[in-house]
C-alpha cells in the first residue's frame, strides 16, 4: 500500500514538477508571444473603426456611430461604385498579368540549364538576380534616369533624330499596365527562376540519359522530363498568387504613380492608402482593408482546400 | 567531382547538328541580351555619377565614363538631410537585424522544448499571422497608440518577431542531433547554457541566411517611412531618395545651395537636379551591389528553405 501511495505521489511530483518547467519556459518566451501578437492580433480592434465616422485627431469617443453605413456607402453610392471599379478593374488586370508571366521564370530556368558554359551561367545568374534585392524606390530611380523626357532613352533617340519631341514613358496613362508588367518581370524574373533551378538540379540525370538513349531530342526532354517535373513547384507558385489577387502590394504602384497615370495604375492596396491617409477617410479605407482582408483569407482558405483535394498537400 | 566524371562522357557522346548549333547561339544571345538590360542600368548609375556633370546632363554619357571626378559624392554628403538620412538607413539596418536575428534564433530553439506549455497553441497562433493582416488603417491606428508614429522605433521593434524566421530556426534546430543536447543537460546546462553554447553555434548558416534576408528587408524599406514618419529628421535614405526623385522644386532648392558652397562655378562639376538623383541612387545601390555577390549563396539557401518548409 505504502509502495504504491508512494509511486502515485512521486508520479504526481514528477507532473507537478514537469508543469512548473513547463510554465517556465512559457514565461520565457511570453514577452517575445506579447511583441508578436501586439502586431498582428492586437491591431485587428482597429477594425471598429469601420463602425464609426471618424474624424482625425477626435478621440474614438467622440465621432458617431454609424454602423454599416460605409460598408453600405461602398455598392451603394455611384460616385463610389464607379471608382472602386476602376480600382479593381486595374487589381485584377495586373495580378492577371502577373499570373499570365508567371510561367516566364520556369522557361527562364529551362533554358539556362541548356547552357553549359559554367561562367557564363554564374554571370547570368548573378547578374539577374541583381535587381530582386533593389528597393522599388531604385527601380523607380533607374526608370527616371532612362526613361523621363530627360532620360537616356530620349536623349539617344533625338541624338539619332528619330524623334524630335521627348516621348513621355513615365508621364502618360497609357500602357500603364503593361510597363509595370515589365518593370516587374525586369526586377523579378532572374529571382524568381532560382528556385525551378534548383529543382532540376534535382531531377535524376539517369531518366535523361535513358530517354537520350531512346532517341529523345533536346525539346521533346525538355516537354517531357523537365517540365513536368517542374509543376509541382510551379502549382503552389500559382495557387499562392491566385489567394494573392487581390494583394499586388503598394510600393511598386506608389513610386510609379503620378497625376498622368492615377486612373490606371492605382490598385486596391494603393487605394486604400490614398483614400485612408491622404484623403478622404479613415474609415472607409478601414473598411475596404476589411473585406480585402477577408476575402483574401477565404481564397488562401480555398486554395489551399482544392491543393489538398488535387495534390493531397497543403500549401500553407 | 562530378563535372570531372561527367565531362568526357557528354564530350563523345552526341555528335552536335546544324539545328543545335543554331539552338545554342539563339539561347546565349536571348540569356546576354536580358542580363545586359539588368546590368545596364546599375552602370548607367555609376558611370554617370562620376562623369563630368554638363555632359551627363545632356545625356553623352552612355556607355564610357568622361571626365571622372569625385565631386558629386562630396557634394550630395554636404546636403543636410542625406547624412541625416544615411545614418538612420544604417542604424536600422544594423539593430533591426541584430535584434529580428537574436529573436528568431531563441524562439525558434524555445519552441522546439516539447515541455513547453501549450507550445502547440503558441506556436500555431503566431504562424497564424503570416496569413492575416489588419490592413494599412488598423495598423497605422496601433502604431499611434503604441506611440511608435515618428519615431525610430517603429523600424525595429514591429520586426523583431517574425514567424516565417521562427520557422526556419525552428526546422534546423529539429535537425541538429539530438543527443548534443541531451548531453549537456546531463552535465548541468541549463537552457539558456545550451542556448548560448550549443544551439547558437550550430545555427550559424541559418542565422546568416536570415541576416542577410533582413538586413535587405531593412535596408530597402521605404513603407514604413512613408506611413509612419513626417519628422524630417527620422527619414530613411530610401524615402529621401523618393523625394528626390519627385520634387523638382526641392532638387531646385538643394541645387542652388550647394552651388553657393562651391564658389567657383565649374560646369563639369556643378551640382544639377540629374547629378543629385543619380549619386543618391548609387549610394543607395551600392551596399547591395557589394554585398548581393558576396552573400549570393546565402540569398538563395533563403528561399530553399523557404520553399521546403510545408
Amino acid at each position: 500500500m505504502t509502495e504504491n501511495e508512494g509511486a502515485i505521489s512521486s508520479e504526481i511530483n514528477k507532473r507537478r514538477k514537469k508543469n512548473v518547467a513547463g510554465k517556465k519556459l512559457f514565461l520565457m518566451i511570453l514577452p517575445f508571444l506579447i511583441l508578436g501578437f501586439l502586431f498582428s492580433y492586437f491591431p485587428l480592434h482597429g477594425w471598429i473603426y469601420a463602425l464609426y465616422d471618424y474624424r482625425a485627431p477626435l478621440k474614438l469617443s467622440q465621432c458617431d456611430f454609424v454602423g454599416f453605413k460605409w460598408f453600405k456607402t461602398l455598392f451603394a453610392n455611384a460616385t463610389q461604385v464607379q471608382q472602386l471599379i476602376v480600382v479593381m478593374e486595374n487589381t485584377f488586370a495586373l495580378s492577371f498579368l502577373g499570373i499570365a508571366t508567371s510561367f516566364l521564370p520556369v522557361l527562364f530556368a529551362v533554358f539556362l540549364n541548356e547552357i553549359k558554359c559554367k561562367w557564363f551561367k554564374n554571370i547570368v545568374q548573378t547578374l539577374t538576380t541583381l535587381p530582386n534585392f533593389i528597393s522599388w524606390t531604385l527601380v523607380y530611380s533607374v526608370a527616371f534616369c532612362l526613361f523621363s523626357t530627360t532620360g537616356m532613352a530620349n536623349s539617344v533617340l533625338q541624338q539619332l533624330g528619330w524623334i524630335s519631341e521627348p516621348l513621355k514613358f513615365l508621364d502618360s496613362g497609357n500602357h500603364v499596365w503593361l510597363s509595370m508588367i515589365l518593370w516587374s518581370t525586369w526586377k523579378g524574373l532572374g529571382w524568381g527562376a532560382i528556385m525551378y533551378l534548383a529543382a532540376i538540379a534535382g531531377i535524376d540525370q539517369e531518366m535523361f540519359e535513358a530517354a537520350r538513349v531512346d532517341g529523345a531530342g533536346r525539346f521533346q526532354l525538355i516537354k517531357n522530363i523537365t517540365i513536368p517535373s517542374l509543376m509541382p513547384t510551379y502549382f503552389v507558385l500559382l495557387m499562392l498568387s491566385i489567394a494573392n489577387i487581390l494583394s499586388n502590394g503598394m510600393d511598386q504602384y506608389y513610386v510609379f504613380m503620378n497625376s498622368f497615370n492615377k486612373t490606371s495604375i492605382q490598385v486596391l492596396d494603393l487605394y486604400v492608402y490614398n483614400i485612408g491617409m491622404t484623403g478622404k477617410s479613415l474609415s472607409l479605407a478601414t473598411t475596404i482593408g476589411i473585406l480585402k482582408s477577408l476575402v483574401s483569407v477565404t481564397l488562401l482558405i480555398i486554395v489551399n482546400f482544392a491543393s489538398k483535394k488535387t495534390r493531397g498537400e497543403s500549401i500553407i | 567531382m562530378n563535372s570531372k566524371i561527367k565531362k568526357p562522357v557528354a564530350r563523345n557522346k552526341i555528335r552536335k547538328t546544324k539545328g543545335d548549333y543554331a539552338f545554342h547561339i539563339v539561347n546565349y544571345t536571348v540569356f546576354a541580351i536580358f542580363t545586359f538590360l539588368c546590368a545596364y542600368p546599375f552602370y548607367y548609375l555609376i558611370i554617370n555619377s562620376i562623369s563630368a556633370n554638363d555632359l551627363s546632363s545632356n545625356g553623352l554619357i552612355n556607355l564610357i565614363p568622361k571626365g571622372i571626378h569625385i565631386q558629386n559624392y562630396i557634394e550630395v554628403f554636404k546636403l543636410s538631410g542625406l547624412t541625416t538620412a544615411a545614418l538612420v538607413s544604417v542604424s536600422r539596418t544594423v539593430i533591426g537585424t541584430a535584434c529580428t536575428v537574436m529573436a528568431s534564433a531563441y524562439l525558434g530553439f524555445m519552441f522546439t522544448q516539447q515541455k513547453m506549455w501549450h507550445r502547440k497553441l503558441w506556436y500555431r497562433l503566431l504562424v497564424a499571422t503570416m496569413y492575416f493582416n489588419a490592413g494599412l488603417i488598423p495598423m497605422f491606428m496601433t502604431m499611434k497608440v503604441l506611440h511608435l508614429t515618428n519615431s525610430f522605433w517603429v523600424y525595429i521593434i514591429p520586426a523583431i518577431v517574425q514567424p516565417f524566421n521562427i520557422i526556419m530556426v525552428k526546422t534546423f534546430v529539429e535537425s541538429i542531433p539530438a543527443s548534443l543536447q541531451e548531453a549537456a543537460e546531463i552535465d548541468g546546462a541549463g537552457i539558456l547554457t545550451r542556448f548560448f553554447r550549443i544551439v547558437l553555434p550550430t545555427s550559424t548558416p541559418i542565422l546568416a541566411t536570415i541576416a542577410i534576408w533582413s538586413a535587405v528587408g531593412q535596408w530597402n524599406s521605404f513603407q514604413d517611412t512613408l506611413i509612419y514618419i513626417t519628422d524630417q529628421k527620422l527619414y530613411s535614405l530610401q524615402y529621401l531618395l523618393y523625394i528626390y526623385l519627385n520634387q523638382a522644386s526641392s532638387i531646385a532648392a538643394l541645387v542652388k545651395s550647394s552651388g553657393n558652397i562651391s564658389a567657383v562655378a565649374n560646369l563639369a562639376t556643378q551640382q544639377t537636379p540629374s547629378s543629385i538623383r543619380m549619386t543618391v541612387s548609387v549610394i543607395v545601390v551600392l551596399p547591395i551591389l557589394f554585398i548581393y555577390p558576396m552573400f549570393q549563396k546565402y540569398f538563395v539557401k533563403g528561399i530553399m528553405i523557404g520553399s521546403v518548409k510545408g
